[in-house]
């Protein structure tokens, strides 16, 4: 099992004097939640009416590689949770599962539970395209369609039949991009190629495309990787401003970020969930050793 | 490494220096001349082509003045268009030759004269009447079309010496034009007529329209099952060895020399399926089998080439495989995939070996108006002229190879201007 060949390579280098019991936690203040088969320190689970996603026992595989092993998270309704770790552990990965897009990738393989409020998101009798419409991601780097910012806004909506007129439409596009904070800027040329704008203003496009669908989880993989500090800043108090009405999960490698953005932190490592806890808990005062060697900077 | 091993080693390269510099310049020369050498190949074939070709695209007109005489119309009978059709103009243009060189008296001399006039005129006259039934009792000049011989020694592509023509026929062209009655003017008539045995009144009206009807056929059945096929195998195919099996097969068919094609036609859609020869629609088919793996392939690396991230926010907005294929990948897709298509078409403008084994390389005079129709095309008629020995067909041979010609450039422009516009779009 990987688990433990991982923990003997551990003790063999000396650096990190860990054993798979002392990682066993038991949670007290869930009710009544066992968790005794979870390696992951600190609180990856909560109480089922605060969670808006659950998942449990999750494994992925890209052909015979392991790329997550045993995850098991939840995602708490109108929270930020912010996913942390090196580059390589997974957290991508596990971002995707949350909304099926790894279902495109042929190698890739997924098992576990994964549920959006109380419901199996694997359910062979469940279509993908409603999950998708119900869980909205935003990609690392901005991809608008190369049509008009109107009709970037306005395609989610019209597919899914949520307008029928163009008032309505017009209506939940400037909505859109109000709250995305896009609004002021675009509104005289809402018929330009969405291409046109600059880096920042694309991926406020893509996060305004996104929640106009009226999603219930926005997942976001390095929203701000490709940005400038200023563009940055911007989407980070949107994500602040968004957080009232949607659950936001939110995969980035600075640290600083997930520290300024979210209340809740997992730390991944090598496709395990070392540790997931309040955010000022996890970078403050750590329990795991490699969550604090990562925030030390010491590892990754 | 001391100093002096240094100093030698830049000697060393000095030395050789000259050595590679002269090589480069060879080379460089080497291809200046390679290249030198195509254009002026080229140079000279095209150039070759429009010079024979350039007289083609003049006729020459001699104006006559025509009485048409009540006494064509029989005593009793009312001017109508199937009464005119049956009037003897044959005999209004001999009667007007021979009023105006009064002095040919031998028979022989006679028809000599009446060969100077293409034996398109009296048709021209009938139709004038036709149009204009008020004609009748007028005399009009018309403008007739000359027999190809004194049209080829007018235009200086025959001397007298070569031509048909006698010395006593063309003191009769000089008597005309001192009347002022020979002009050389554009030669509409090869635009506007079909195929016919005498030169100065053949055209390639009926080939220009068998290509238009075969090309409008291969357009409507190779693209979209192209575009179909490469959105299938990109998209939906799972990789297994049916699949590479198909891909192998459709990568060999684009090799597969024209003419098996014709076979094909001929044994399946002729003889099997009893379609008729020579007709748009057959060598339509043949040709969609031809150009179906370019546009295959052509469209295959267009949807290759849509990055992954729009197919990804796609499908991350809840489009199903179909809306996120159709609504964002076809669209970005869409320029290359026409640039394939037109680059195919203009291949199947210029086939000639399958079509000749489905039938075209008849001799058809009427302008096809359906799919049905027998028809020929460009490069087969092309072909038939080329066998005619005649100069005229010499000239008009060349004249519809420029044709095509311009043809083709003008679509592969078209393919290229395409291909910029969309370039810049993202």
């Amino acid at each position: 099992m990987n688990t433990e060949s991982m923990t003997e390579t551990m003790t063999e280098t000396g650096d990190f004097a860990m054993s798979a019991e002392e990682k066993h936690v038991v949670e007290e203040d869930l009710h009544g939640i066992a968790t005794d088969d979870t390696e992951t320190v600190g609180k990856p689970l909560l109480a089922p009416e605060k969670s808006r996603m659950t998942c449990r026992n999750v494994y992925v595989y890209y052909g015979e590689k392991m790329a997550i092993d045993n995850c098991s998270l939840d995602i708490g309704k109108n929270e930020v949770l912010s996913m942390i770790g090196p580059s390589g552990c997974g957290k991508s990965t596990f971002l995707r599962c949350l909304n099926r897009m790894n279902d495109t990738i042929d190698i890739c393989r997924v098992e576990g539970e994964i549920k959006l409020d109380k419901q199996d998101i694997h359910d062979p009798k469940l279509d993908v395209v409603p999950l998708r419409a119900r869980v909205g991601m935003v990609f690392q780097k901005p991809n608008p369609f190369p049509k008009s910012i109107y009709d970037n806004i306005a395609y989610g909506p019209r597919i899914h039949g949520m307008v029928d007129n163009k008032s309505d439409t017009d209506e939940l596009v400037e909505t859109s991009l109000q709250r995305a904070g896009l609004w002021e800027e675009v509104k005289d040329r809402l018929d330009a190629p969405g291409t046109g704008l600059s880096g920042g203003q694309q991926q406020r496009l893509c996060i305004a495309r996104a929640i106009a669908v009226n999603p219930e989880v926005i997942l976001m993989d390095e929203p701000c990787s490709a940005l400038d500090p200023i563009a940055t800043a911007k989407i980070e108090e949107l994500i602040d401003e968004l957080r009232e009405e949607f659950t936001i999960a939110i995969v980035t490698h600075s640290m600083q970020q997930a520290a300024r953005v979210s209340q809740r932190t997992a730390y991944f490592h090598l496709g395990k969930l070392i540790e997931v806890g309040k955010t000022d808990k996890v970078f403050t005062n750590p329990e795991h050793k490699l969550t604090e060697d990562y925030i030390t900077g010491r590892f990754g | 490494m001391n100093n002096s091993n240094r100093q030698s080693i830049a000697e060393i390269v000095e030395k050789s220096l000259a050595k590679r510099k002269a090589k480069e310049k060879r080379f460089r020369f080497a291809g200046m001349l390679a290249v030198i050498t195509a254009l002026i190949m080229l140079a000279v074939l095209l150039l070759s082509i429009v010079v024979t070709g350039l007289p083609a695209f003049t006729q020459t007109a001699i104006k006559l003045d025509f009485h048409f005489e009540e006494s064509l119309l029989p005593a009793d009978t009312e001017l109508t268009d199937e009464v005119i059709a049956s009037m003897d103009f044959h005999s209004l243009v001999k009667k007007t030759l021979r009023e105006k060189f009064p002095m040919v008296k031998k028979r022989g001399d006679k028809k000599a004269l009446y060969k100077m006039i293409s034996n398109g005129a009296p048709y021209q006259l009938r139709d004038m009447l036709i149009e204009d039934h008020s004609l009748l009792g007028k005399t009009v000049p018309v403008w007739v079309l000359a027999d190809d011989e004194v049209d080829s020694i007018f235009k200086g592509s025959k001397t007298i010496a070569d031509s048909r023509l006698t010395e006593t026929q063309y003191g009769w062209v000089r008597q005309l034009v001192a009347e002022d009655r020979v002009v050389t003017r554009f030669n509409w008539t090869f635009f506007q007529n079909g195929d016919s045995r005498e030169p100065e009144q053949s055209g390639i009206r009926g080939a220009i329209m068998g290509s238009l009807l075969v090309i409008i056929v291969t357009l409507g059945l190779s693209f979209p099952m192209g575009v179909a096929a490469a959105v299938y195998l990109e998209e939906y195919a799972k990789p297994s060895r049916l699949n590479d099996l198909i891909e192998i097969n459709i990568n060999n068919l684009a090799a597969v020399p024209s003419i098996v094609f014709g076979l094909l036609g001929l044994a399946v859609y002729i003889n099997f399926m009893g379609m008729p020869r020579s007709a748009p629609l057959v060598a339509g088919l043949v040709l969609t089998l031809m150009t179906l793996p370019t546009i295959i392939i052509a469209s295959r690396a267009a949807l290759k080439s849509v990055p992954p991230s729009i197919r990804e926010a796609a499908l991350g907005m809840g489009a199903s495989k179909m809306q996120m294929i159709f609504h964002h990948v076809l669209p970005l897709a869409m320029p290359g995939m026409l640039t394939g298509s037109i680059i195919g078409m203009a291949q199947a403008l210029g086939e000639t070996a399958p079509l000749l084994m489905i039938g075209m390389i008849a001799f058809i005079v009427d302008i096809p108006q359906g799919f049905m129709d027998p028809a020929t095309v460009l490069p087969v008629q092309i072909y038939l002229w080329a066998d005619v020995p005649e100069a005229a067909f010499r000239e008009r041979t060349a004249a519809a190879i420029m044709v095509l010609l311009a043809f083709l450039v003008t679509m592969n422009l078209l393919a290229v201007w395409l291909r910029k516009k969309f370039e810049k779009r993202w």
